[in-house]
C-alpha cells in the first residue's frame, strides 16, 4: 500500500499549478478568487484556452487529441484546476458524448465530431428526460419515425441543461414501441439547428440559466447520425453512465467549497473573534472535512484500480451518493457561517462578491441529489447489483 | 499510489482470518467471556509461534520488522469473530510503546517474550480524571535510594487484571515518564473489571510500590510524548479492528435480510430496508476507505499528517462505523437484542472501540486544532 504520488507526478503538479494564474484572463482570475459567477462564455474562453495548451481532454487517448495522460495525471490535473478555482468545461461533450464516440461511434462520426468538441468550436447539450420520463428514463416517448435515409424526430426532452448555449444535442428517442421498452431505444446525435427544434430556457432555483425543455416538431435527422445501432440505445446510455460515475463523486466542487466555507469564516466573525478562531464552528468545518478526506479516500482508491487499469471496484458506487450529499452539507454550512447575511440575492455591493455568489450556488447544487441518477435510484441499482438484495 | 496488499500481506490477511473462522469462531468468545482471564493462554502462544505479535517490531528483539498495516490486517481479521486475545492491548499499547521507550536489555527482559506469546503487557495511562488526555497525570513516580516509589491509581488498564508486566505513567521530578512494573509486585493492588464487550479490565492501585532505576523507560518526562504517539497507534488500531466488526456486521445484516420472510416475502425486498443497506454499505466503505490512510500516515513522524488522517478515521468510526452497528442491530429486529445472537456481540465492541483513544468530540478538536486546518487555499 503507497498513497503517495511519485516524485514525477508531483512535479507534473507544479507544472500545472504554475500554468493556470499564468494563462487564465485578469477578470476570470477574479473569479476563481471567490468573486464566484462563472458564465458559460467564460467556461467557453477557459475551454478555447486549455485546447491551445492540449489540456482541454486529459481523460481522452492521444490519437483524438487526448492528453494521454495515466488516471493519475489526470486525478492531478482536476485537482490542480478545481483548487484554483478555474471555470468548469461543459461535460457533455468532452466528458459524455466525447468518450462514447471515441468507443462506439463510426470513423465518420469521430471525425465529424471530435475535433470540434475538442475544440470548443460545437457544444453538446443531453436529451434524456422528458416530462413523464424521469427516474423511469426508458419508458420515453419521444419517437423516431423510420423515413428511408432519416428519422422524423417527434417529442419534448426535458432538462436539456444548456441547450440554449449548445449546437447539437444528444438524445434517446423510441425507434421501436412493440418491444420491451428498453429494447426499442436509440442513440441519436441532431443537430440544433435543425428546422422544428425549439429551445425555452427555464431558471434554476439559483436563477442561473441552466434548464431548458427543447421540442421537436418534425425534425428531420439523417440514419448516419445513430449512434451504437438501431434499438442499441439503452446499451449507450449505460455505457455513458459509466464515465459519469467519477464525475460525480464532487471531488473537486468540494474541495472548493470547503475552501470558499474556511474563507468566508475567516472574514467573519462571532463574539468578538473570527469564526475560524471559535470552536464551535471549527467543529462544525471539520466534521465535514474530516468526511470529505474519507470520501476523498474512496475515489483514490477508484483511481488506484484504473491507474492498474482495472474497473474500479464495486466501493466506487457510493460516490455519487456520499459525494452530492457533502457538497450539498458543504454549501448549506456556507450559507449558516453567513448567518443573516445568507438573505441576500443578487445585490450589487452589499455583501462581498464571494458571500453575493453562495446563495444562488447552494439552490443550484440541490440538483445534485436529483441528477445523474437520483440518488434513491442509486440506492436501488447498488441494492441489487452489489448487495444483491432480493427483487421486490 | 497502491491501495492493494502486497502478496505477503494478502498471504497474512488469509491466514489470519481462516485462524478466525476455523480455531476461533464466536462460540469459543461466549465461552471464554465468563472465564476469569477472558482468553486463553495456550491460544496466545500459539499465536506467538505464528509470529503475529512479532509483526510491527524491529528484527533485533524477535520481531518481524513489518509495518503497522500489517498490524492492522491482523486486527481486522481477528475481529470478524471477536477472537479474545488481548492484541491491542499487548501487542499495540503495550508492545509498542515499550519498543520506543525501551533500552535492548527491557526490549530483551519484557518484549521478546511478549513477541512468543510467553507474556502478555498492559498499558496503564489512563486516570479517573484524564478523559484522553495522557498528559494528565496524577500518580506519581518519587525518586529514592534505589530507584522509585510509584503512588496512584489507573483505570480501565486494559488486559491489567492478567498482563505480566504493566507499562505504568506517572510524575516523576522531570515530568511524565514511563516504567515497567510486574503486576505482581508488592503495593500493586488489582482490581479486574468486566467491560461491556465481555473484555476484561483492571483498576489499578500502586501504593509505594518500589522500582528500581533499570525500570525506567527512557528519559525522566520522556512520557507525555511516548503515549500521545502510542495514542495514535491505538486509535489506528481501533479503526482496523471497527472496519472488521462493520464489514462483518453488514455482512451478516444483508445476509438476514435475504433469508427472514414476513408478509410472505423476504424483507431485503422492501425498499426502506434495501436504501438502509445501501447507506450502511458507504459507511463501511468510507470507514475502510479513510482506515487505510490512517494505516499508513500513523508511522509518519509528521505530527499535523499523522493526525489528520487517525483523527478523520476514527471519527468515521464514532460516525459512520457506530451508525452500522445500530442498523445492523434494528435490522435483524428483536432477536438482534437477545444474548443469544452474535450481532448484539459485535455492537458492544463497536461501543468499546469508540470509547477508547479519544472519542468523536476529542478528535474533531484535534482535528480542528491542527495549524492546517485554518490555512485557506483559495
Amino acid at each position: 500500500m503507497d498513497l503517495t504520488f511519485t516524485e514525477e507526478e508531483e512535479a507534473f503538479r507544479q507544472e500545472v499549478r504554475a500554468w493556470i494564474p499564468k494563462a487564465m484572463p485578469e477578470d476570470m482570475r477574479e473569479k476563481a478568487r471567490g468573486a464566484g459567477g462563472f458564465t458559460p462564455e467564460d467556461s467557453a474562453t477557459w475551454h478555447r484556452i486549455l485546447h491551445k495548451k492540449g489540456w482541454a481532454a486529459p481523460h481522452w487517448p492521444k490519437e483524438v487529441g487526448g492528453t494521454g495522460w495515466d488516471a493519475a495525471r489526470r486525478f492531478i490535473f482536476n485537482e490542480e484546476m478545481e483548487l484554483a478555482g478555474a471555470p468548469p468545461l461543459s461535460v457533455f461533450g468532452l466528458s459524455m458524448v466525447g468518450p462514447l464516440l471515441i468507443s462506439f461511434g463510426t470513423d465518420a462520426q469521430k471525425k465529424r465530431f471530435l475535433p470540434k468538441i475538442l475544440s470548443g468550436e460545437e457544444f453538446w447539450c443531453q436529451g434524456y428526460s422528458e416530462p413523464g420520463s424521469g427516474s423511469d428514463l426508458a419508458s420515453l416517448r419521444t419517437t423516431a419515425e423510420d423515413a428511408g435515409d432519416y428519422f422524423i424526430i417527434n417529442g419534448q426532452k426535458t432538462w436539456t441543461s444548456y441547450a440554449q448555449y449548445a449546437d447539437w444535442i444528444f438524445c434517446l428517442v423510441r425507434t421501436d414501441p412493440s418491444v420491451k421498452k428498453q429494447s426499442g431505444i436509440t442513440f441519436l446525435l441532431i443537430d440544433l439547428k435543425t428546422s422544428g427544434v425549439e429551445v425555452k430556457p427555464m431558471l434554476t432555483l439559483g436563477h442561473t440559466p441552466a434548464f431548458c425543455d427543447t421540442f421537436f416538431e418534425n425534425v428531420k435527422v439523417p440514419k448516419e447520425n445513430v449512434v451504437g445501432g438501431i434499438n442499441q440505445g439503452w446499451t449507450m446510455a449505460k455505457a455513458l453512465l459509466g464515465h459519469e460515475r467519477t464525475l460525480l463523486a464532487m471531488i473537486g466542487p468540494s474541495q472548493n467549497a470547503l475552501q470558499k466555507v474556511k474563507r468566508i469564516a475567516a472574514s467573519r466573525t462571532v463574539n468578538g473573534r473570527p469564526m475560524l478562531e471559535d470552536p464551535v464552528w471549527r467543529a462544525k468545518i471539520a466534521r465535514l472535512e474530516m468526511r470529505f478526506r474519507a470520501h476523498t479516500m474512496v475515489s483514490y482508491r477508484a483511481l488506484a484500480d484504473q491507474q492498474k487499469g482495472k474497473m474500479p471496484g464495486p466501493e466506487s458506487s457510493i460516490l455519487k451518493v456520499v459525494g452530492t450529499k457533502l457538497i450539498q452539507e458543504l454549501t448549506e454550512l456556507a450559507m449558516e457561517v453567513m448567518g443573516e447575511s445568507s438573505l441576500t440575492w443578487y445585490n450589487e455591493g452589499l455583501c462581498p462578491p464571494l458571500e453575493e455568489s453562495i446563495g444562488p450556488y447552494f439552490c443550484y447544487e440541490r440538483a445534485a441529489t436529483i441528477y445523474g441518477g437520483s440518488n434513491e435510484i442509486q440506492r436501488n441499482v447498488i441494492a441489487k447489483m452489489i448487495l444483491q438484495l432480493p427483487s421486490s | 499510489m497502491d491501495f492493494e496488499l502486497d502478496q505477503d500481506q494478502q498471504m497474512l490477511a488469509k491466514t489470519v482470518s481462516d485462524f478466525a473462522r476455523n480455531e476461533s469462531p464466536v462460540a469459543r468468545f461466549r465461552q471464554l467471556r465468563d472465564s476469569s482471564v477472558g482468553y486463553d493462554p495456550g491460544v496466545w502462544r500459539k499465536m506467538g509461534e505464528l509470529g503475529w505479535m512479532g509483526v510491527p517490531f524491529p528484527e533485533s528483539v524477535g520481531g518481524f520488522g513489518g509495518s503497522f498495516i500489517d498490524c492492522a490486517i491482523i486486527l481486522e481479521s481477528l475481529a470478524s469473530t471477536l477472537v479474545p486475545e488481548p492484541y491491542l492491548a499487548s501487542v499495540v499499547l503495550g508492545g509498542m510503546t515499550l519498543a520506543r521507550a525501551g533500552n535492548a536489555a527491557q526490549h530483551e527482559a519484557y518484549l521478546t517474550p511478549m513477541i512468543e506469546g510467553e507474556t502478555t503487557l498492559a498499558l496503564a495511562y489512563s486516570e479517573a480524571q484524564s478523559r484522553y488526555d495522557v498528559s494528565s497525570v496524577d500518580t506519581t513516580a518519587r525518586p529514592d535510594s534505589n530507584g522509585y516509589k510509584l503512588s496512584g491509581e489507573k483505570v480501565w488498564v486494559l488486559n491489567g487484571h492478567h498482563a505480566d508486566q504493566l507499562i505504568v505513567s506517572a510524575k516523576a521530578p522531570g515530568g511524565i515518564t514511563l516504567f515497567v512494573v510486574p503486576r505482581n509486585a508488592d503495593g500493586v493492588h488489582v482490581t479486574a473489571a468486566k467491560t461491556i464487550d465481555g473484555h476484561k479490565a483492571a483498576f489499578i492501585r500502586f501504593d509505594e510500590v518500589e522500582v528500581g532505576g533499570d525500570s525506567r523507560l527512557g528519559e525522566e518526562g520522556a512520557g507525555a510524548d511516548l503515549l500521545d504517539r502510542t495514542m495514535d497507534y491505538a486509535a489506528a488500531a481501533a479503526v482496523a479492528e471497527g472496519v472488521g466488526i462493520t464489514a462483518t456486521m453488514l455482512q451478516m445484516t444483508v445476509d438476514y435480510l435475504g433469508t427472514r420472510e414476513q408478509f410472505g416475502v423476504k424483507i431485503g425486498s422492501f425498499q426502506a430496508l434495501q436504501h438502509r443497506a445501501v447507506d450502511m454499505y458507504a459507511e463501511t466503505e468510507l470507514l475502510r476507505s479513510i482506515s487505510m490512510a490512517a494505516m499508513v500516515r500513523v508511522d509518519e513522524d509528521d505530527a499535523s499528517a499523522r493526525r489528520r488522517d487517525v483523527s478523520a478515521a476514527k471519527y468515521q468510526l464514532a460516525t459512520g462505523g457506530i451508525w452500522v452497528a445500530q442498523q445492523s442491530l434494528q435490522l435483524h429486529g428483536g432477536i438482534g437484542v437477545t444474548d443469544e445472537h452474535d450481532i448484539g456481540l459485535y455492537f458492544k465492541r463497536m461501543y468499546a472501540l469508540n470509547a477508547l483513544f479519544g472519542d468523536q468530540e476529542h478528535h474533531v478538536a484535534r482535528f480542528a486544532s491542527d495549524p492546517s486546518f485554518a490555512e485557506v487555499t483559495v
